[in-house]
């Protein structure tokens, strides 16, 4: 280092200093305040915890990367007409109180799927879904999880579940039996609802005052 | 107070501050004499005399004719100096050397990876049979080799090699370096796997299980050690802005990494806050700033003129850490996040333009005149082209963060194409570019074979224009149609399809040119090809010099 020289003088100084009190700052404004705002929002009351089955299943949405089609966050009616396409109001920081790691997605190639359990309920439609999009949405581009099912020629056993497809999916004399990662994926799916009225906004979605 | 307005005006005080200290201190000359320091990167007698070790010696003699002044009767570069900058060049080769190979490794393994990936969007029933290459994985896996793989290891490579040439001196704890550099590519191949298995973290840009992460952030940490090593024995009087931006980049990583993985840490919504932190600072704090760096060392380089200003530089710098650091916010535009913290990110996102006119201003200011010299360096027309992507995706960048911009764009491919433009028109073109420069100069060997080096050019340029423009309208009209509540979603599905095609088309030939890219720097590491040393050392005094001595065979 070029001697002679105050500490403040010196380049390298400024750069550390500098780079550390600049990262800082946008770390306290992004991270540290989120946190200590958020930390005490409390979940509403008419959301349930995910039942372990519910876990399983979604920590199979995080493994075959569903959020990288599909949004977790309805936008405010003045912003966007999510609402009106079924996805459910605006989301509140409440509703994602049981969510970690968070969900929220950054893109659509699928709808958004905050509430897909209260917009579709049945239980064949999302397996057989997910075992072939296209027979029940013909145009769709999501893939097909082929490996999340068994198909085998003759009769399912007892405790099995049974993918029923449409008639002009469905081939005769074979089965398709779901394994229990698409069940567990479904039954989150399933538990995808937050219907029930937002609490009185801590954090409204998009500032409504200007 | 509201406490809403009271942070907006807190920031605003802090930043209008920091704006007056900052111009205070470069009145007070606290930055030093600036063309001095823009002028540290050569050696005495060297200003006027282009450098493009890539270039053959019919190019050199076109370049030295389109840029310079200097011709073979002027006083040359003494020859302590020149074996100065060969010793320091010597000290990097064998960690540049191994760095940047796994750079090219990860490069070709990832585009593959996101060729796959958007193929299987308009061919959704295109191997499927497996979980490891389901869409919802492969894009995963495609941008962490992009980001942790290509990137980092390219950039680390670049950085590493051009910091004994920022301090005229020997690279000192080569060997942390490498070990961090070893420990980084265990890294990333375990995040890869992990991803593959299904392991997810399941945040983007932080996939990689948080064991995995220890690798990264302490890796990324050793590399940093031989800067500061290097810096104790520096025999330059003033800092170039590149070794501020290497400097601050090396800093930055190893700590947003670790924050950002830190387990049972974050969640919920503070989770997503603190996502967008840190997917946009490894953007604006370790890639950008050692992209720049390079920029701001080769493009003065090569044509042998020092930068247009040197102070514009440092506001660029300091304008950047404060400004970039802060913007991550704009991705949650919408969501159920605080209001003024998505307000603060929107105004820093404006505030970018001001860092980012300050570097194409002075990059712009260094070329101009000087245009003819892209016909005859490879690594100029990289790094020019390079440089200009910068611009266009920052500013590109800010008007996206608008919330009425942002209404569209959001959750659309047009946001997949701006964060190519960035990361590829911008950042992986710089280092095509400074690695076509510095690999001569760590093998001691020329390319093989200059017209691939054009091939390359030609095939990712027109893959990218391919890939960005239709990718991006594809966007936009897939953003409008979602916006129209009469319009069915599958509409907005539907319409996109023509566009992902096409975007494969110019993925492909972007893999291609990657592919070509590669084969030639393996036919360089097996030394291909005829020697021609010429152009690949100082200049012609350097040549001259060997040629004496008989070593150029």
């Amino acid at each position: 280092m070029s001697a002679g020289k105050s500490f403040w003088e010196m380049d390298e100084m400024r750069i550390i200093t500098g780079a550390m009190v600049i990262l800082g700052g946008a770390t306290a404004l992004l991270v540290v305040m989120p946190y200590m705002l958020l930390k005490e929002v409390p979940p509403p009351a008419a959301l349930k915890p995910y039942s372990d089955i519910q876990l399983v299943g979604r920590q199979s949405y995080i493994a075959n990367g569903c959020v990288y089609c599909h949004s977790q966050q309805p936008r405010d009616i003045a912003q966007a007409p999510d609402f009106k396409r079924g996805w459910g109001r605006a989301s509140v920081a409440g509703d994602y109180a049981y969510d970690t790691p968070h969900l929220l997605g950054t893109m659509r190639t699928g709808p958004d799927l905050m509430n897909i359990g209260a917009r579709q309920p049945s239980k064949d439609w999302q397996l057989g879904h997910l075992y072939q999009p296209r027979a029940y949405t013909p145009g769709s581009i999501m893939p097909s999880y082929p490996y999340l099912f068994e198909v085998r020629q003759g009769e399912a056993k007892a405790n099995e579940t049974v993918v029923n497809l449409p008639p002009s999916f469905a081939k005769p004399g074979q089965v398709v039996v779901a394994r229990p990662e698409a069940l567990a994926l479904v039954e989150y799916l399933l538990a995808m609802d937050r219907t029930y009225p937002a609490l009185a906004p801590l954090a409204p979605a998009t500032d409504r005052k200007k | 107070m509201d406490f809403t307005v009271s942070v907006l005006l807190g920031t605003f005080i802090l930043s209008i501050a920091a704006l007056f200290v900052f111009i205070w201190s470069l009145s007070n000359g606290l930055f030093g004499d600036g063309l001095q320091a823009a002028t540290e990167i050569f050696v005495p007698n060297e200003l006027g005399r282009v450098e493009d070790p890539a270039a053959t010696a019919a190019q050199i003699k076109g370049l030295q004719q389109a840029t310079g002044t200097a011709s073979e009767g002027d006083s040359a570069v003494s020859e302590s100096d020149a074996k100065a900058r060969d010793d320091a060049d010597k000290s990097t080769s064998l960690v540049v050397g191994v760095c940047l190979t796994l750079a090219v490794v990860w490069l070709v393994l990832a585009s593959v990876a996101g060729l796959i990936s958007s193929i299987k969007m308009h061919e959704p029933d295109w191997w499927v049979q497996y979980g490891w290459i389901t869409f919802g994985r492969i894009r995963p896996i495609h941008l962490n080799m992009v980001a942790y793989g290509w990137c980092s290891l390219a950039g680390i490579g670049v950085a590493i090699w051009l910091i004994p040439r920022l301090l005229k001196t020997e690279l000192v704890g080569a060997k942390y370096a490498l070990v961090g550099g070893a420990l980084w590519t265990i890294g990333v191949f375990a995040g890869t796997v992990a991803i593959a298995m299904g392991y997810s973290d399941g945040l983007e840009w932080l996939e990689y299980p948080w064991q995995i992460d220890i690798l990264l952030v302490i890796g990324g940490a050793l590399v940093g050690v031989p800067l500061w090593l290097t810096l104790l024995n520096r025999k330059v009087k003033h800092l170039y802005v590149s070794v501020w931006y290497i400097g601050a980049g090396l800093l930055w990583f190893p700590i947003l990494f670790l924050i950002a993985n830190w387990p049972g840490l974050h969640f919920g919504v503070q989770q997503a806050s603190m996502n967008w932190w840190f997917g946009h600072n490894v953007l604006g704090l370790w890639f950008t700033p050692i992209g720049l760096a390079a920029s701001y060392y080769f493009i003065p380089k090569v044509i042998g003129k020092p930068i247009h200003s040197y102070n514009l530089s440092l506001l660029g710098f300091w304008s950047l850490a404060f400004f970039y650091s802060q913007v991550g916010g704009h991705h949650l535009i919408g969501g159920p996040v605080p209001s003024w913290l998505i307000t603060i990110s929107i105004v820093q996102s404006m505030m970018m333009v001001i860092p980012v006119f300050a570097v194409a201003v002075n990059q712009h200011m260094t070329v101009l005149g000087n245009f003819r010299a892209l016909a005859y360096s490879p690594t100029l027309r990289f790094i020019v082209l390079g440089a200009m992507m910068y611009t266009a995706a920052s500013v590109q960048g800010s008007l996206e963060a608008l919330r009425s911009v942002n209404t569209i764009t959001h959750f659309t491919h047009y946001t997949v194409a701006h964060a190519h433009l960035g990361l590829y028109g911008f950042f992986s073109m710089v280092m095509f570019g400074s690695i076509y420069f510095i690999m001569p100069r760590v093998m001691n060997w020329e390319w093989p074979y200059p017209k691939l080096i054009s091939l390359h050019f030609w095939l990712v340029l027109v893959g990218f224009a391919i890939y960005f423009i239709w990718l991006s309208i594809g966007g936009w009209l897939q953003g409008l149609a979602m916006l129209d509540e009469k319009t069915p979603f599958m509409q907005s599905v539907a319409l996109t399809l023509p566009y992902l095609k096409a975007r494969s088309i110019g993925g492909g030939l972007m893999t291609l040119g990657h592919l070509v890219f590669a084969a030639h720097f393996f036919a360089m590491g097996w030394k291909f090809g005829p020697r021609r040393l010429g152009a690949a050392l100082l200049g012609t005094s350097v040549w001259t010099r060997f040629k004496a001595k008989g070593v150029a065979a």
